[in-house]
């Protein structure tokens, strides 16, 4: 311990008694949260091994409460003797999730090049349009976010009708997009203001046009700030519901809404329901433990000066 | 006179849509307010070097531009009201019109105003993205609102003036919707202390903190609806959920989590703060790390214990963190959906209704797309005022402790 007590304070190290305490406490308190946070995760896992005994009875450890089995995967199609074999809810299950793929990283790619752009003018040059300034430009695409869902939803659904955007990808693309726009401008916005002007008057000394300037010395600086964006739209995005379950019926439904409509006649097959709600929550929670630092640096952007 | 021409005295109405970084002096460049950008491009191509053709290729653009998405509607709507014989089948040529519009005014500005245009490049796709997305659906969704339309009858859309509002005056299940909102916002300040809580204990000297801090995170990426039916309808079921039974071992005889109103609303509230708990710690967390420890060294070097130190210091320092945590913390709680849809559809008897799951059930369960919209406008102007409100108190509550 000696490399670390530097690290403590001095009145911790005065009394080792409270010291021990403040440990015991803290640690204590971790691993309960720690638990709290992955106990719905396991029983989710879990629950997709289990066959309706062992759900309805509710055991809960693996080999020692119940014989773990593919039931769930199966009925998905997704176990390993079943994967060979055609499935049509396996072919739904990766249409689903190719919606989801292709909604969320589209949306979040015309996110952050617009987005991009905008939050680049808005910190470098000045704009007035009409009788906005660049305060209330920024103002305007910020105060985009406390537009609830509800207020866009029944208008685009005629909308969508009239010009034929109902149940697609495009017209869910469109809509995601606007959704994280303000949050994208807001993490780039931050990202320009930390890069010095310096870099971009020297590059125009050198002979570079603003876009050449923007394309070639900015954008690779700000790169990680556009990955943070991008991780953070991407997350919004897969899991946004209410849109996708107003605006889909057949062609462009996502996961959450396949995994929202799971009843059966005979009640809910839990088994099923924990493989698809698995699969569903699988692939962010790879990028949340691969991709932490840019979520994060996405998530705190403009919050500390 | 074409609106879109550049130039510093000409102002007339039609210059609502000119997008201009304004010439010379101060417009000529950077605003960064810090930088000593006012000299930057003094050897920058000066502004009128633009050839009269180019201009007028430009103007001409911009303006066929114009006529030609402005004929497109116009025939349309000729159309759609069946005065004419020719149009479109569905308004999509219309989107198309605007795409190929705003393309033409992107390369108009170029033309005609030079490096000035460039620059309005770099707002223009956005601009005119979130303009078509927001002002027309808020304006026909106003629209909407005071007509009665609905879907599942053949009578169609008729106007009915403010008929729907009077109605929404007298909805006690809006009321309750309206009321719970209160009562989900306010839960925000629990959400607040646990998140700040979690922030303390994730800044302290522990190990295997990246391993805390992404476990901690991690509800936050799933997906609410997958949650909702594994926590709520699974983990807090009546009968074999692990948490009834945990319940149960600790004396509550019958724990049902959705049965009466109080407790359906309680279990709500803990399944939304279980999902969005981490955004705020994690903002925290950044904000205790960003504070300098020569503070607090010296805030213990002066005789203060813990508990004073975290009272006297860090909660005042950390304030503006706290403040932006919780206010976007409310922002995304006002949009509070996809849970109740999923988990209790609003029951027992619209108690956990939230505004948005009431509105989504009124469409999708009655199809009753008038009504249903001038719900959703009322709560965006309430939002509105409330949200607006919020940030001018915010900002004197933090002058004022500071």
């Amino acid at each position: 311990m000696s490399v670390q007590t530097t690290e403590y304070t001095v009145s911790e190290i005065r009394s080792p008694a409270s010291f021990i305490t403040s440990r015991v406490f803290i640690y204590g308190a971790l691993v309960f949260w720690a638990f709290i946070c992955l106990f719905p995760i396991y029983w989710t896992l879990t629950t997709s091994f289990k066959s309706a005994v062992d759900v309805t009875q509710g055991h809960l450890i693996p080999f020692v409460d119940f014989q773990p089995d593919w039931k769930g995967w199966r009925s998905l199609g997704l176990s390993p003797d079943s994967i060979f074999q055609t499935s049509t809810v396996r072919d739904e299950f990766f249409k689903r999730f190719m919606n989801s793929v292709i909604t969320s990283v589209g949306a979040s790619s015309l996110a952050i090049v617009i987005g991009s752009l905008a939050a680049y003018g808005l910190t470098r040059y000045r704009y007035r349009f009409a009788w906005f300034k660049n305060e209330d430009i920024s103002f305007f695409f910020l105060s985009q976010l406390i537009l609830p869902p509800v207020v866009l939803a029944l208008p685009f659904l005629v909308l969508y009708r009239e010009v034929g955007l109902l149940d697609t990808r495009i017209g869910l693309i469109l809509l995601y997009t606007l959704m994280v726009l303000p949050i994208v401008i807001w993490i780039m916005r931050d990202q320009f203001n930390s890069i010095p002007v310096e870099l971009e008057e020297a590059a125009l000394v050198d002979g570079l046009s603003i876009w050449g300037a923007f394309l070639r010395i900015v954008m690779p600086i700000a790169l990680p700030g556009m990955v943070a964006a991008f991780i953070l739209a991407m997350v919004l995005c897969w899991n946004e519901y209410f849109f996708a379950a107003l605006l889909t019926s057949t062609d462009a439904k996502t996961i959450p809404v396949m995994v929202a409509s799971q009843t059966g006649s005979q009640g809910i097959n839990w088994w099923s329901m924990a493989a698809l709600a698995t699969a569903a929550i699988a692939p962010l929670a790879v990028i949340g433990i691969a991709l932490e630092r840019y979520l994060i640096m996405g998530m705190t952007a403009g919050a500390v000066k | 006179m074409n609106p879109w021409s550049g130039g510093k005295g000409r102002r007339t109405t039609t210059d609502r849509l000119r997008l201009i970084a304004e010439p010379p002096e101060w417009a000529r460049f950077v605003a960064d307010q810090t930088s000593t950008a006012s000299q930057w491009p003094a050897d920058a191509a000066p502004y009128d070097l633009i050839s009269p053709a180019r201009k007028r290729l430009g103007w001409a653009l911009m303006a066929a531009a114009t006529l030609g998405l402005l004929a497109t509607i116009l025939v349309q709507i000729l159309y759609k009201s069946e005065v004419d014989t020719i149009g479109f089948e569905t308004w999509r040529p219309v989107v198309y019109a605007y795409v190929l519009w705003g393309v033409a005014i992107g390369i108009g500005q170029v033309l005609t105003r030079g490096e000035d245009g460039q620059r309005a490049l770099f707002l223009l796709p956005a601009l005119l993205f979130t303009i078509a997305m927001v002002i027309f659906p808020t304006l026909f969704g106003f629209y909407i609102a005071l007509t009665d339309w609905n879907l599942s009858s053949f009578s169609g859309r008729r106007f009915n003036g403010l008929d729907n509002f009077w109605q929404m005056l007298g909805d006690p299940y809006y009321r309750n919707a309206l009321f719970n909102m209160v009562l989900y916002v306010l839960a925000v300040l629990v959400e607040y202390v646990i998140a700040f809580g979690l922030a303390l204990l994730l800044n302290a000297q522990i190990r295997a903190r990246k391993f805390f801090r992404v476990v901690f995170l991690m509800p936050l990426m799933l997906s609410p609806v997958a949650v909702s039916w594994m926590v709520g309808k699974s983990l807090m079921e009546y009968r074999f959920g692990p948490a009834a039974t945990l319940a149960r071992y600790l004396g509550w005889e019958n724990p049902a989590f959705f049965s009466d109103p109080i407790t359906a609303r309680i279990s709500i509230m803990v399944l939304d703060a279980w999902t969005f708990i981490p955004f705020m710690m994690i903002m925290l967390l950044a904000g205790l790390q960003a504070m300098s420890r020569e503070i607090l060294e010296a805030a213990r070097v002066d005789g203060a214990n813990a508990w004073q130190t975290f009272w006297q210091v860090t909660f005042p320092l950390m304030l503006p963190v706290s403040v932006t945590a919780v206010i976007l913390r409310i922002i995304f709680k006002l949009k509070l959906a996809d849970i109740i849809i999923t988990v209790t559809s609003g029951g027992p008897g619209g108690a956990t209704d939230s505004v948005s799951s009431f509105i989504y059930r009124e469409y999708r369960d009655r199809s009753n797309v008038g009504y249903g919209t001038m719900l959703a406008m009322a709560y965006l102007v309430i939002i509105v005022v409330f949200v607006t409100w919020l940030l001018k108190f915010a900002n004197r509550f933090v002058r004022n402790v500071n």
